[in-house]
């Protein structure tokens, strides 16, 4: 089987995010990178498939040098070689540029599955996954927690409010993981040793064909609306009191209650 | 030239999402804003009796496409419908939900009409004839505002944040008959929750604990309190990792972004993780025994106390006022 895995590198969830005094991005020292922890469940479900089908998965990212740490951590896991889409032109890429860039490299591949995560931790936007599948004229399956493949098609669990949907699809097919999925293992130390020598093929837009003009943009970044200061409430000390306090100020002054 | 807003209406099981009628009270803001009609599109079976109801939210036609193809949601049977009436009408603006449908499908439409889309928005708005969205990114620690440089300009916005206005129009319908191709995918099985179990996603009221429940069973006591409210219950990532809570309910970045009305986190510290999945609740309530807990910094309300105390007899004393 041969498996692909897209992978972004973002910042870690405890980053503290500071948007840049012109408002044009955010700023990006000091921030500690990691994989987008959805794309962990992503190369983890690869990996799982291929020790039971056999075949190879191959790790794509699209982004700056740095990303080539996220490629080799995913190579360290347990995949075989990776691409890396690294081009200036691509840098601030929207979700529809960056699954350009994506289908592009991945059209000359074989495949027959492609993981991508639900949703990028840094963009939130979601997208990557469903604009691939479409690019390739392939099915999707979006937010999926549990996944069942037997050669020819894919049975996925998709959970939506209040119920879950048992999706069943033919391959290839696009599935994006959420938690839920699997335990994503660790990178093993002789595993990131090995992940050194594995091979991957850095690659510029125009090697893709690609222009990567995206279709939509930031205008501006702002930081949070401040929230006003809250309220402990104190009222006579017990819990019986405060409780009654905090119920009042829900009716009458939140009026949410 | 595109012209007109669109939505695309949810429904399922018989009724309209809520969420389709905050698209709709949206899209008749800003078509008002642009002079334009609203034009929403509703794919189902046996869903024309919906249209009224769009029209009373300012919907000026309906789209309508009745198919058994069309139930349950499919992305297949969905985006392909939707993509050729799209393309026929060149809207200026296309809204969705950012439900687990319509997440599903906006995306796959953003890929299908080659067009750009702002995720998730908290606020749209026109500013010189173009749509300018707000949203929340890096998990809420910052915001970004977005506008599309291609046609339709797709957003989709978060359930729960838009308010409902009701400004009756025609609500006309137009029926029309997608010749569907090839259908790759299928729902095989659905599997159906608790009935009157309301998904964190859509309830206006959140009760929510985190490890300081100190076990499944005293969850009884938020399912109480959520009960009388006509809420739902959710949770930290602590509980539902512990196994206590179902994947389904936890509220997070690696769970479900969720705005209610109001949010009462019961044991739960205020990790950035879990902030991250409920910080655009308009009103928080933190009941937490450590006093230096991160969770009193976002709270409009902190009750410095143990919440076994405290739960049960604020359940009491909502039951005096209600
Ligand atoms: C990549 C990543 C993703 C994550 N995603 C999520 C996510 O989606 N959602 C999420 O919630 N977390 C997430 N986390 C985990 C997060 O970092 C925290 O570990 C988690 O939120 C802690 O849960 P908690 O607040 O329930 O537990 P704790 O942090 O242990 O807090 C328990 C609180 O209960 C209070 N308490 C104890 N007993 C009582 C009592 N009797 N009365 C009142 N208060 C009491 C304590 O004072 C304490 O503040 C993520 C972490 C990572 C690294
Ligand atoms: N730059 C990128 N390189 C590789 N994969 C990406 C990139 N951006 C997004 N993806 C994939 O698409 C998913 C959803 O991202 P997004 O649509 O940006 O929220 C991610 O979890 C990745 O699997």
């Amino acid at each position: 089987m041969n498996i692909i895995a897209c992978v972004k590198q973002v910042p870690d969830t405890e980053a503290q995010i500071k948007v840049k005094g012109d408002g044009s991005g955010i700023e990006e020292g000091g921030i500690k990178w990691v994989m987008n922890p959805y794309d962990e469940f992503g190369v983890e479900e690869a990996l799982k498939l291929k020790e039971k089908f056999g075949g190879e998965v191959t790790i794509i990212s699209v982004g700056p040098a740095r990303a080539m740490e996220t490629i080799r951590t995913a190579l360290a896991m347990g995949a075989e070689k990776g691409i890396q889409i690294d081009d200036p032109a691509l840098y601030n890429a929207d979700a529809y540029a960056t699954a350009e860039a994506l289908a592009a490299a991945i059209k000359g591949l074989p495949y027959d599955i492609i993981f991508c995560g639900q949703r990028a931790i840094d963009d939130d936007s979601a997208q990557v996954g469903p604009i691939l599948a479409e690019l390739l004229g392939i099915p999707q399956v979006t937010f999926v927690t549990k996944l069942e493949i037997d050669g020819k098609t894919a049975k996925a669990t998709r959970p939506i409010e209040g119920a879950q949907y048992v999706i069943e699809t033919s391959l290839p097919c696009v599935v994006t993981a959420t938690k839920g999925l699997n335990e994503p293992r660790y990178a093993s130390l002789p595993g990131i040793m090995k992940a050194k020598k594995k091979p991957v093929d850095i690659k510029k837009a125009a090697d893709l064909g690609v222009s990567g003009a995206s279709k939509s943009k930031v205008v501006k970044f702002t930081p949070p609306p401040a929230r006003p200061p809250g309220k402990i409430i104190c009222a006579d000390d017990t819990p019986e009191g405060k409780a009654a306090e905090l119920a009042k100020l829900l009716r009458e002054e939140a009026k949410v209650i | 030239m595109a012209k007109g807003v669109w939505i695309v209406a949810e429904q399922r099981d018989g009724a309209l999402r809520k969420v389709s009628l905050e698209l709709a009270s949206t899209a008749r803001k800003l078509a008002d804003q642009l002079g334009d009609e609203v034009s929403a599109v509703l794919l189902g079976s046996g869903v024309e009796a919906m249209a009224a109801e769009l029209g009373k939210y300012g919907v000026d036609k309906v789209y309508l496409a009745d198919n058994p193809a069309f139930e349950p949601y499919t992305t297949d049977a969905y985006a392909q419908a939707i993509t050729k009436v799209v393309k026929e009408n060149d809207p200026a603006v296309l809204l969705l939900a950012a439900s687990a449908q319509g997440k599903d499908l906006a995306a796959r439409l953003v890929g299908s009409l080659a067009t750009g889309m702002a995720s998730d928005c908290t606020d749209v708005k026109i500013v010189d004839g173009k749509l300018y969205c707000t949203r929340p990114m890096y998990a809420g620690k910052c915001y970004g505002e977005v506008v599309v440089d291609s046609f339709p300009q797709m957003a989709s916005l978060r359930p729960n944040v838009f308010p409902l206005v009701e400004n009756a129009k025609a609500g006309a319908v137009v029926k029309f008959e997608p010749a569907l191709g090839e259908l790759k995918t299928k729902v095989v099985e659905i599997q159906k929750e608790a009935s009157g179990k309301i998904d964190v996603t859509e309830a206006n009221i959140i009760v929510s604990g985190g490890r300081g429940m100190k076990g499944p069973e005293n969850y009884v006591i938020l399912e109480e309190l959520a009960a009388l409210l006509g809420g739902a219950v959710g949770a930290s990532r602590a509980a539902v990792d512990a196994g206590w809570r179902p994947q389904s309910d936890q509220v997070g970045q690696t769970g479900k972004v969720v705005s209610p009305n109001l949010y009462i986190a019961c044991g739960i510290s205020g990790a950035i993780q879990h902030l991250a999945g409920m910080s655009s609740s308009k009103y928080i309530v933190a009941i937490n025994k450590d006093p230096e807990a991160p969770i009193f910094q976002r709270a409009d309300y902190g009750v410095v106390d143990d919440l076994f105390k405290v739960v049960p007899a604020l359940t009491a004393e909502v039951k005096k006022l209600l």
